[in-house]
């Protein structure tokens, strides 16, 4: 038997100047069980409250309409009144009577009339209102990270910090990522491996994180709170618990000329190889596909025979372990746009025309020139050098529309540290605009133009050709009335886009994450979520997101860790109840659903599951669909789909919103 | 007639965009007509069309459907599902000879309060100019009752 | 198959010999191209300047009219009158209210597509598949294939398929027995329509292109567009004269390399009427190998 209280606010005068309150609460009294009816000066006052929650002991309330402001104000407020009343916080519903009525309509009886209106429809509404509980779901205490550049880094060590466990997986066999790469940070001119490096030793050490290099994640089920994890860890080759890293094997390993990705294919590595001197794990793996033990049956097996720790095992197989997280921080980076995208620049045409990562590696003194910039071709040093900015970049006819957010920076280090290391040496930047943001950007790229005298030339270069060993670069100067600049360069340095990570594609399929036409990850709303997916316990981290740069991937990797660290802080994940529940019944029915699984089809969070029901006996008796309320956001889409309304959301059920609609038209 | 016809007019919402739209509107004082009604869905995805056609059977004389633009739904996907369904089901209203221009689907985002009041103008006048909705006879349920009876007698 | 045919109006004067070459090895290959009836100026630059329903208009019209006269394919030599034409079927084929407009102008309906063909791919299509029995002689020469600027923008209707670096002419011209160079200018601006008004830019443009291939050792210039042709060839004097040098490369278009390699006459393929003396082209020939 229905017992619902209406409690009817004058808001000050927000309500009472136009809609005559008392009548409505006088009226509202006499509706079909309403057992209590009053108005109030400020309902959401400590006052107010007191009032329903006395109001609702006094009268054995069953539910309650509080009709007043926006529920998206206050039914927080009303609900939790309602609690400490001793009645379930969802038997109480807000009727919008200020937003929706009083402030936009003049005083009149049309007013008050549409005031009473609503009042109906939500105790209509309220009737069918069941108890609804928040819904808990158990919590494993680990994260994983997916990528161990320096976003991977940052989120897995403040995860690791917070006392939880991490386990990483970074499918190159030494953590570290671009940033290891580089030589100069901007805008400090930090040596970027030895801010790294530090970091890279405390992951491998942290007791809370566990590190898997050179593998990668197969496959992921589950929900937030309980991921089930597939990591696929391959072959090394090397057994790592009896590795010293003493460098014996590939000090004497016969291939020697195997291009080196480390350093963009400017130099060569061998084939049972450590990527970078500061490798952590410091222990080589062997690259089976250039491996003359392997390509050529058996072949070989020097480094077998040198290693002291007898650690060289070449019947190591691809290995499979599983493992159960509780939230996922994807940090898998970026990719450079690369070789034949750039015909009309002669890029892997010319050799000394290169990418900014190049540059880097020719900048860095663990490189492949020990920090002395040379021509890859002749390994003269360069007199001049032209550096093309947007290369590919905010370039619709090359399909990359964006801009790619790094290079202008980058750009003015290279041609700086170029001007460091060679005085006299002329460098030219064509640029289109400078993106110098962050903090003390502006300032670097001041610097490079006024300190080191390098010149910015604002225009494109619509080709590069060789000449006579010299590189010819066709430009124009826009500031200039348009003037063509013909420059004739000894090497050409182009910042080309930043893309997506290649493999970005299948790894957020296996996630199931959502990603934009350029493969970039895509946050859960990009305003105001910008680490979070649309799936639920998975977050993102760095560039694998949107180009960035390493301060920015920082604090979004922190950012991450701290979703993923509430998400730990306690042992069950406390949910909104309001989510769609497949209907089961006795047998013989069990459910009136039939399996057709529209509803998964069409659920934009993947929440809906199929379930086998069985009788005793282990026979199956129908599939049906079951709503994962873990996972569930309560949006209604596969309610409206359901072909025979086998499905239903709390809070907003078919019962409910007919009960409305009636209510509204029926007075 | 003095009086003049005020239509009844019912607006199945989104939660997080038309219906934020029309708190806007309403923090903005933006005055408009008195004549339609909301109901909160938590997205027009939720929004069973049959719902359209019992307020039309209990005395509707307009339908305004409204929600977050395509590629804003708070839920991803749900008012493209709502957007399709509109364009299958009005089709089979006009084919049934329904007069489609008494629904009207729009999207109104959270910012757009004057939108709406606008909407609620516009819509209200087509509405009054079309007149009542009468076309909608209440189906004779004593009928069809003692129709099921018979053949269940037999 | 009826293959329809669209001159525009400098095959039929300044370029008279693209379109001579273009028929007589049609003919040497069995094919026979007829010419539109009633086909009007494409508008070139004057009209797309001007107003776009007139640069949309005049290309329609002959498009109408080659579908009405039942014509499924069309060729299109000259890569102005490409890019017009092309550019505005593609303009109303993707916009319903601007071929109504322009249906209402010219008075035709616009209705069955016309596929228009590029001399490159006319070449494809009839010409190479039956080539090799015709090709008797072969072009012992370095050739620069040079494509300009039509033939590579805008995107969606670019004659050829890899933009920066096309290599229709070079396929082709390694048909004919010539070897094909690599050279940097390939679709660099010759000056274009300033031929007129600001020849000495022509001069210096057309002038580096020419400069580019002969230092890689090109012995002669291949083209497919009458305007790449004016300037390298026609203002060759203007070019001698600024860079104060002797260069006395021919250009051909890529119908008479063809027919000279099919063993037709020089005459029959126009080499009579340009500036630059193709005589040493002609010296060239050589038995093609068994």
């Amino acid at each position: 038997m229905a017992r619902i209280g209406v409690f009817i606010c004058h808001c000050g005068e927000n309500i009472s100047a136009t809609v005559d309150v008392v009548k409505v609460a006088e009226k509202a009294g006499k509706l079909s069980g309403v057992a209590y009816s009053t108005d109030y000066k400020y309902m959401c006052s400590d006052p107010g409250q007191t009032l329903i929650i006395d109001a609702i002991k006094e009268h054995k309330l069953t539910g309650i309409v509080v009709a007043a402001c926006s529920p998206r104000m206050h039914e927080g407020t009303f609900r939790k009144a309602a609690e400490k009343a001793g009645i379930n916080p969802y038997l109480c519903e807000m009727a919008n009577i200020r937003e929706h009525v009083s402030w936009v309509h003049p005083k009149s009886d049309a007013t008050t009339q549409k005031a009473l209106d609503i009042v109906r429809t939500m105790v209509a509404k309220v009737k069918k209102n069941t108890a609804l509980f928040p819904i808990k779901v158990p919590v494993t205490k680990t994260a994983l990270v997916i990528g161990g550049g320096i976003a991977g880094i940052q989120a897995a060590l403040d995860v690791a910090n917070a006392g939880h466990k991490v386990i990483m997986v970074e499918k190159k066999p030494s953590i570290g990522g671009h940033m290891s790469q580089l030589s100069e940070t901007f805008p400090t001119l930090d040596c970027s491996q030895c801010i790294l490096t530090p970091r890279m030793v405390e992951v491998a050490q942290h007791p809370n994180i566990t590190l898997h290099t050179y593998a990668e994640v197969e496959s992921v089920s589950g929900f937030i709170g309980n991921f089930d994890v597939k990591i696929k860890m391959k072959a090394k080759s090397v057994d790592m618990s009896k590795c010293t890293g003493c460098g014996a094997c590939w000090q004497k390993c016969p291939s020697k000329k195997i291009p080196d990705e480390f350093n963009e294919g400017m130099g060569f590595r061998t084939a049972i190889y450590s990527p970078f001197p500061q490798a952590v794990p410091n222990k080589p793996v062997i690259d089976r596909l250039n491996c003359t033990y392997f390509t050529k049956g058996g072949k070989c097996g020097l480094c077998k025979k040198v290693c002291p720790a007898g650690a060289i095992n070449y019947d190591a197989v691809d290995e499979f372990i599983d493992v159960k997280v509780g939230a996922i921080i994807t940090a898998t980076g970026f990719d450079l746009k690369h070789a034949d995208y750039f015909p009309e620049y002669g890029y892997g045409q010319f050799k000394d025309v290169i990418d900014g990562m190049q540059f880097e590696r020719l900048a860095s003194a663990s490189g492949p020139t020990a920090g002395e910039i040379r021509r890859p071709s002749d390994g003269k040093v360069p007199e001049k050098i032209v550096f093309v900015a947007c290369a590919g970049s905010r370039d619709k006819a090359k399909g990359i529309e964006y801009c790619s957010k790094i290079c202008c920076m980058y750009t003015a280090k290279h041609a700086m540290l170029y001007k460091h290391k060679n005085h006299e040496g002329k460098a030219y930047v064509f640029y289109m605009d400078i993106r110098a943001t962050g903090k003390d950007y502006d300032e670097f790229v001041r610097r490079a133009i006024e300190e080191d005298e390098v010149q910015y030339i604002r225009g494109r270069v619509s080709r590069i050709y060789e000449k006579n060993g010299k590189l010819m670069v066709k430009g124009v100067d826009t500031l200039m009335n348009s003037t063509p600049v013909d420059i004739e360069a000894d090497m050409v340095v182009l910042a080309t886009a930043v893309v997506a990570n290649h493999d970005a594609e299948p790894l957020a399929q296996k996630l199931h994450i959502s990603y934009n036409k350029h493969k970039f990850f895509a946050e859960a709303h990009p305003k105001l979520k910008p680490v979070e997916t649309n799936t639920a316990g998975i977050m993102l981290a760095g560039a694998c997101q949107s180009a960035k740069d390493i301060p920015e991937s920082v604090s979004q990797a922190s950012a991450s860790a701290s979703k993923a660290i509430g998400l730990f802080s306690s042992n069950e994940l406390t949910r909104e109840p309001i989510v769609a529940v497949v209907n089961r019944q006795a047998p013989p029915n069990f459910t009136s659903c039939t399996g057709c699984l529209l509803c998964q089809e069409v659920c934009p969070y993947h929440a809906i599951e199929s379930e086998e029901i069985k009788d005793r006996g282990g026979n199956l008796i129908k599939v049906a669909a079951k709503v994962n309320a873990g996972l569930c956001q309560g949006c209604g889409t596969c309610v409206a789909m359901c072909r025979n309304k086998s499905i239903d959301l709390q809070g907003f059920s078919n019962d409910q919103m007919l009960s409305e609609v009636m209510a509204l038209l029926n007075t | 007639m003095s009086e003049q016809f005020e239509p009844k007019i019912i607006a199945f919402v989104c939660n997080w965009c038309t219906y934020a739209g029309a708190d806007l509107a309403g923090t903005s004082r933006t005055k408009y007509a008195t004549n339609v009604s909301i109901i909160r869905f938590p997205c027009t995805g939720r929004i069973d069309f049959m719902l359209l056609m019992k307020a039309f059977e209990n005395g509707a004389d307009g339908i305004i459907v409204s929600g977050c633009h395509p590629n804003d739904c708070h839920y991803t996907s749900g008012n493209f599902h709502a957007r399709r369904r509109w364009i299958v089901f009005r089709s089979l209203l006009d084919f049934m000879g329904f007069d489609t221009d008494r629904i009207t689907f729009s999207w109104v985002s959270a910012a757009e309060g004057t939108k709406w009041a606008g909407l609620v103008d516009e819509v209200t006048e087509k509405i009054r100019e079309k007149g009542p909705f009468t076309e909608f006879k209440q189906l004779d349920l004593s009928t069809l009752e003692k129709i099921e009876n018979d053949a269940i007698t037999k | 198959m009826r293959i329809g045919y669209y001159p525009g109006c400098s095959l039929e004067g300044s370029s008279k010999e693209y379109n001579d070459s273009l028929f007589a090895v049609a003919e040497r290959c069995g094919i026979t191209l007829e010419t539109i009836k009633d086909w009007n100026c494409c508008g070139a630059s004057a009209a797309h300047n001007l107003n776009h329903d007139l640069a949309l208009s005049l290309p329609a019209r002959s498009l109408a009219l080659a579908a009405s006269q039942g014509f499924a394919e069309m060729v299109v030599p000259c890569a102005a009158c490409y890019s017009r034409l092309a550019g505005t079927q593609n303009e109303i084929s993707n916009n319903v209210a601007v071929k109504t407009k322009i249906e209402g102008f010219i008075d035709l309906k616009l209705s069955a597509e016309v596929k228009i063909l590029t001399v490159f791919e006319f070449l494809q299509k009839y010409i190479f598949p039956v080539a090799d029995q015709y090709i008797i002689k072969k072009l012992d020469q370095k050739a620069a294939c040079y494509y300009g600027c039509l033939y590579t923008r805008p995107k969606e209707i670019a004659a050829v398929e890899q933009i920066e670096n096309p290599m229709e002419m070079d396929d082709a011209m390694a048909k004919a027995g010539a070897t094909p160079i690599d050279w940097a200018f390939k679709t660099e601006c010759c000056g274009a329509g300033l031929s007129v008004s600001r020849t000495d830019i022509v001069a210096k443009l057309s002038g580096r292109i020419i400069e580019d291939a002969v230092d890689r050792g090109a012995e002669s210039i291949v083209v497919a567009c009458p305007m790449c042709h004016m300037n390298l060839d026609m203002r060759r004097p203007e070019i001698k004269r600024q860079l104060k040098k002797e260069l006395d490369i021919p250009v051909l278009f890529i119908t008479q390399a063809l027919g000279l390699s099919m063993g037709i006459p020089a005459f029959n393929l126009g080499l009579d009427k340009h500036y630059v003396s193709t005589d040493e082209v002609i010296n060239c020939l050589a038995e093609k190998e068994a």
